[in-house]
């Protein structure tokens, strides 16, 4: 293990670690008002339809396979009675058809960005700089998917991330970073986590952070809001202001 | 009023700033959208968004047929078990399709915003042809050409074509002709109805969207918007709009800076034809849901008009201190002319009762120009019998008015335009010195005190009895300077905030708190409106309230005058 590989696989990712976390606390604090999704629905509304949903679908899907394949150890599917080929041949098909879907979504949704042209014209330098790092994240992560698998059908051998990739990941969340074990994985590996970092280290800045704002209390809540001026202010709700104004 | 119903217990009695507005006496101007534009919405990602709109109907509305809600699914509908649920979908659904809204209307309903290419005109070389700007896309900067507007059918522009399209002639079919003999129109500005059940506060998933408990007003929380749209679907009249740059909701604030402060709103206060009425109602919280969810459309209007309540009635002044309401609003209630308007003499409709929002403002339906024409066939045009007999064959369809304002029964808009008949003839024999005829006001269940009483507020509509705005109460902490001080400056006839900056602080121009801009504003409008010359404002001004008279202190440098004073810069 080379000090390149410390740093890659036991330094970086808390740096990354701190600075979405941070970013985000930063970003709630002083940009509440940015915090949307800037939508672009008004402008175009056909193709978003479709691109939209099967992206963001395909997304969670995505989101739920990673979280299954790094946090949950290969000793525990097995205890569930999923044996490895099952296991095996179930993440390529869900994965596949699931990142599909997704790259499908994004490809439309960039490809009505870049032809729309009231699209296009509020389409910022942060969000191309986002969409090329989420395409990068999206295209080797598949591109992995489907490159190992045709490599397994003609005989060959490849590395397990569950055996590599998936115990470095769970020794980044206990505080023990097992470098190690990252250091020996696949350059195809490398490189995907290495695209995740960056899409991570960019999420608080980009329009991403929408995504941490899911409306999950909506399901909970009466559907008339009524507030008070005075309770507002009292629970914090918003910024303090000095009661002198500037104008 | 409140004889039938004041057997109820009474519940949560709360507050509410509402409008009328008087549709025979508005001459389509637009000032009102264009003041409220100048007001609120001349930023960029609003271009397209008017707050305040006035459209010609028949026509199709902004945005294009915003009323059908088949399409639209604005408003709510009531399931089988009584319950209302928004008509685009409850919870569940709202949150599975929260990646594309599915029916938000694009900016073609609206209209795309344009500019003109001034540069052009100025920098264009010498020669044969005379440059003109051509319009540009506010969106794309692309060259376009202007095919809609806010107000393309404006007087009914393009006549029965586009008209045809409006979704309410739709539905009437043949009863409607536009034959040129038979075309007929009216104006209807609209603003936000700041619904006492708001289907855009129920449609909004991050709980942006609130009515404040204080005054009723529908505001946006702008921190808290994450830009889903679900509020644009969610509201029938479509008077949310989405600010595509911010990517956040907008929509009428009813001027709550104004209201705060006791002034009215902007589209009031420049309303040419003086026909806005603003004042405060109190209602029934409690009651409000099972208002809106009785089962017949027709008998929402009636059970709208049940949840207000009366603020004479010594039970709802007790009810009303018991839930935080000050008595200066209780009173400020019992002159409100809204309530006098819609409930003591019923003349004012809600717009569409049957998207089940309980909507705060009013209209009072257009009589038609009936007399002229009533004259021109040999009839005595304000005899009270020749009007009402005059009615189901007015130029305005009383069907027509029927759909906007009465979820399609006739009998409200007929009872409305009775009564406007009845005020003509009665007034007109009092003009004409002869003895009153109690039959006229009887004849539509009024006295003749009554008619009179309705005639000042219809027709002389003096400005402190259209506009009655109490100064907020319960305000937040960054507001109160501002509420303290307009309390005391009142208080006190020529005290320190009576003129401008507050008279001379103590250690120099720069130093204490300066009035913020609202306190200003009101006394630069108080002195304007009580005084007949031309009055410069005292002490310093701020610019954005000076209306050009005289030479406020430190505005200009001082006058060089005479020899002496060479040295003055």
């Amino acid at each position: 293990m080379t000090t390149l590989d410390l740093l890659l696989w036991g330094v970086l990712p808390y740096v990354v670690l701190v600075v979405c976390v941070g970013g985000l606390v930063w970003r709630y604090r002083f940009d509440r008002f940015g915090w949307t999704t800037r939508s672009s629905a008004l402008y175009e509304s056909g193709l978003l339809r479709i691109g939209s949903p099967l992206f963001h679908f395909g997304l969670l899907l995505v989101i739920v396979g990673h979280m299954v394949g790094l946090m949950v150890p290969e000793g525990w599917i097995r205890a569930v009675g999923v044996s490895d080929p099952v296991y095996r041949v179930g993440a390529l098909v869900l994965g596949g058809v699931a990142g599909f879907c997704t790259l499908a979504g994004i490809a439309l949704l960039i490809w009505r960005r870049r032809t729309t042209g009231p699209v296009f014209s509020a389409t910022t330098r942060n969000d191309k700089l986002m969409y090329a790092v989420l395409l990068l994240a999206l295209v080797t992560g598949l591109g992995m998917t489907v490159f190992f698998a045709g490599l397994e059908l003609a005989g060959g051998h490849t590395q397990d991330y569950r055996r590599v990739v998936s115990p470095w990941f769970r020794s980044i969340w206990i505080l023990r970073p097992d470098a190690a074990a990252m250091a020996g994985a696949d350059p195809l590996y490398k490189l995907h986590v290495l695209v995740g970092f960056a899409l991570f280290a960019l999420l608080p800045f980009t329009r991403l952070v929408h995504a941490f704002s899911a409306p999950v209390g909506y399901l909970f809540r009466p559907y008339v809001v009524y507030r008070t001026r005075v309770r507002y202010a009292a629970a914090g709700g918003q910024a303090k202001r000095a009661s002198r104004r500037g104008w | 009023m409140g004889d039938g119903e004041a057997r109820r217990p009474i519940g949560r009695v709360m507050a509410q700033v509402a409008m009328v507005m008087n549709l025979d006496k508005c001459i389509g101007c637009h000032t009102c959208s264009v003041t409220c534009k100048q007001a609120w919405t001349n930023r960029s990602g609003v271009e397209y968004a008017w707050f305040n709109n006035v459209e010609t109907r028949p026509g199709q509305g902004y945005p294009r047929t915003y009323q059908d809600q088949d399409r639209w699914k604005g408003g709510w509908v009531r399931k089988p078990g009584g319950r209302l649920v928004p008509r685009a979908g409850g919870r569940l659904k709202r949150l599975a399709t929260i990646f594309a809204n599915p029916v938000m209307p694009s900016m073609q309903d609206y209209y795309e915003p344009w500019t003109y290419d001034y540069e052009t005109l100025f920098n264009a070389p010498l020669g044969e042809d005379f440059p003109v700007a051509t319009p540009r896309s506010v969106l794309t900067g692309e060259p376009m050409a202007v095919t809609w507007s806010a107000n393309w059918d404006d007087d009914l522009g393009g006549g029965p074509e586009l008209a045809r399209h409006d979704p309410i002639v739709r539905r009437l079919g043949e009863k409607v002709r536009f034959s040129f003999e038979e075309t007929f129109m009216f104006y209807l500005p609209r603003i936000c109805e700041h619904c006492l059940n708001p289907s855009c506060v129920a449609a909004c998933p991050s709980g942006a969207l609130y009515k404040r408990a204080e005054d009723g007003i529908v505001l946006v929380d702008q921190d808290r918007c994450r830009g889903w749209r679900t509020c644009v679907t969610g509201c029938p009249y479509k008077k949310i709009y989405f600010n595509h740059k911010t990517g956040k909701a907008e929509k009428c604030t009813f001027c709550y800076p104004r209201v705060e402060v006791g002034m009215p709103t902007i589209c009031s206060e420049t309303c040419v034809g003086r026909l806005r009425y603003l004042g405060v109602v109190l209602y029934d919280a409690d009651r409000v849901a099972e208002a809106a969810s009785v089962e017949d459309d027709t008998d929402l209007y009636e059970a709208q008009l049940d949840v207000l309540l009366d603020p004479n009635d010594p039970a709802v002044r007790d009810k009303a201190r018991r839930d935080g309401i000050p008595g200066r609003w209780v009173d400020s209630a019992a002159r409100s002319p809204v309530l006098a308007l819609a409930k003591r003499f019923r003349v004012a409709l809600p717009l569409h009762p049957e998207y089940r929002t309980m909507p705060m403002v009013w209209y009072v339906p257009p009589l038609s120009p009936v007399v002229d024409s009533l004259t021109s066939t040999g009839h005595d045009g304000e005899e009270a019998g020749n009007l009402f007999g005059a009615i189901d064959t007015l130029r305005i369809p009383v069907e027509y008015l029927a759909e906007l304002f009465s979820a399609g029964d006739p009998e409200p808009v007929r009872r409305v335009l009775r009564r406007l008949a009845a005020m003509r003839s009665h007034m007109r024999r009092i003009n004409l010195g002869q003895e009153c005829d109690a039959s006229i006001a009887g004849e539509v269940g009024m006295t003749g005190d009554e008619i009179e009483d309705m005639y000042r507020l219809l027709a002389i509509a003096k400005y402190d009895e259209r506009y009655v705005v109490p100064t907020a109460f319960g305000v937040d902490e960054a507001d109160a300077g501002a509420i303290d001080e307009i309390g005391c400056s009142l208080d006190f006839e020529g005290g320190p905030g009576m003129g401008g900056m507050g008279g001379a602080p103590p250690f120099g121009e720069a130093s204490g708190r300066p009035d913020a801009a609202s306190v200003e504003t009101f006394h630069a409008l108080r002195v304007r409106q009580s005084s007949g010359g031309r009055v410069a404002p005292g002490g310093r001004v701020n610019l954005l309230n000076w209306d050009g008279n005289g030479r406020p202190e430190g505005l200009f440098p001082p006058r060089r005058s005479g020899p002496g004073e060479g040295e003055t810069p």
